[in-house]
């Protein structure tokens, strides 16, 4: 039975690099964000193997599919000379083998580093921190409890992405096909329900077993973005409404902020939750970034800034 | 009572998975977008109930079982109206079903002609 799990780690290895240099390398653009989508669910297999469950969840949501379906969005808005890359140039070839070396370089030395690392990890002080952080899944009481200043950088990352995004232009609207497609809307209309279903249930899942803010703001947010394909969110094209717009893109962060600056104040350390009302205050950040992420995935949809 | 579960549940995995396999021979084999689309769309489907029911016989409980087969109800609404999608764009940007006979100068030479 090992050798049979060694031998599909080894094929996953082998697959992942192969995928990853075609989505690099390929000349054909459309083959290469195929080849991207297929590297993400391969990594989201891969993670499985790692044992983190919720890692790959948010992979195969965001990394396979939302940014696959952004890329390929992008792709059909191109003009259609943009469908092959253009060849490497002679004075690029020097950049390029220097580039392939530094990362080989730097990959040996994170392999290096990772097999360096003290054993058995970090779970153990986790266990036993676990009863003071509010929730009982290990996952969640890292990302939003004891190491939650990379959670709050993380979001405020994905919010600087959508400003880049706006900072482009007008929005596009949203894209038509050559004919009108029933089937988009009715897609759209048949799954909603269950893409706000599911995201409560991985939201409150999230506090004792795999699940929470990002595969749930995830998959809220391919359901968002099915609306805006199919143009059936003008709100957020209404100058009117872009106050609320921003300020809902944007919620996730301030309360981050909020809970980390009365932590400041009640406890005397940013981000410390008290421990009485951990549980809450997870709860409510929880919600928030669900909802942000679940915007910003939509807002970079929109390749422009709405209402101008 | 439940012993035969397991094996019956393995039997139909490895049934879908030769559905699976019928499916991507077709994705690679087949000359046109239509007829890839009928491979994938027919055959993966199949297969794919055939996992996902295999899979629920083996679930500890009913409720996870349910879960198995929701997620192949769910395959199959959003691949039945993705590939019409697909189809119905593809046939809007022009690109004409392969017929069996193309008319003389078109494409008339190609060996792989399915006859």
């Amino acid at each position: 039975m090992s050798a049979l799990t060694l031998g599909f780690d080894l094929l996953l290895v082998v697959g992942l690099s192969w995928l990853a240099w075609q989505a690099l390398f390929d000349p054909h653009r459309f083959s290469a964000v195929v080849h991207f989508m297929a590297f993400g669910l391969l990594m989201a297999l891969v993670w499985v193997r790692l044992d983190a469950i919720d890692i790959a969840l948010a992979e195969a949501a965001i990394g396979a599919g939302v940014t696959g379906a952004l890329l390929l969005a992008a792709l059909g808005r191109l003009p259609a000379t943009a469908g092959h890359a253009p060849a490497w140039r002679v004075g690029q070839r020097p950049l390029v083998h220097l580039a392939l070396v530094t990362t080989l370089m730097s990959t040996l030395a994170l392999a290096w580093v990772a097999w360096q690392l003290p054993r058995p990890g970090l779970a153990g002080p986790i266990g036993e921190a676990l009863p003071e952080s509010g929730v009982t899944n290990a996952v969640t009481a890292v990302l939003l409890n004891l190491r939650a200043w990379d959670t709050l950088l993380e979001i405020a990352v994905m919010l600087a992405a959508v400003c880049l995004v706006w900072s482009l232009g007008p929005a596009l609207t949203p894209y038509a096909p050559a004919t009108a497609l029933p089937g988009l809307p009715a897609l759209t209309r048949l799954l909603h329900p269950l893409f706000l279903l599911v995201p409560a249930y991985l939201l409150w899942r999230g506090s004792h077993a795999p699940g929470g803010a990002f595969p749930a703001g995830a998959v809220l947010g391919a359901g968002g973005v099915l609306l805006v394909l199919a143009g059936a969110v003008p709100w957020m094209h209404d100058p009117r409404r872009q106050p609320l717009l921003r300020l809902l893109l944007t919620a996730g962060v301030l309360l981050f902020l909020g809970v980390a600056l009365s932590g400041l104040l009640l406890t005397g350390t940013f981000l410390d939750i008290p421990v009485g009302m951990a549980g809450t205050v997870i709860l409510a950040v929880e919600v928030a970034a669900a909802l942000s992420i679940a915007l910003m995935l939509m807002a970079l949809y929109l390749y422009g800034e709405p209402g101008r | 009572m439940t012993e035969w579960l397991d094996p019956l549940g393995r039997g139909l995995i490895v049934t879908g998975a030769i559905f699976f396999f019928a499916g991507s021979l077709g994705l690679v084999r087949f000359p046109d977008l239509y007829a890839r689309l009928h491979a994938l769309t027919k055959a993966d489907n199949l297969g794919l109930g055939l996992i996902c029911l295999g899979l629920a016989l083996q679930a500890a409980t009913v409720a996870a079982a349910l879960k198995v087969l929701l997620v192949w109800g769910l395959v199959l609404i959003a691949s039945s109206i993705g590939a019409t999608l697909i189809a119905s764009t593809a046939l809007a940007c022009g690109l004409r079903p392969r017929q069996r006979r193309p008319p003389p100068g078109v494409n008339g030479q190609e060996e792989d002609m399915p006859r």
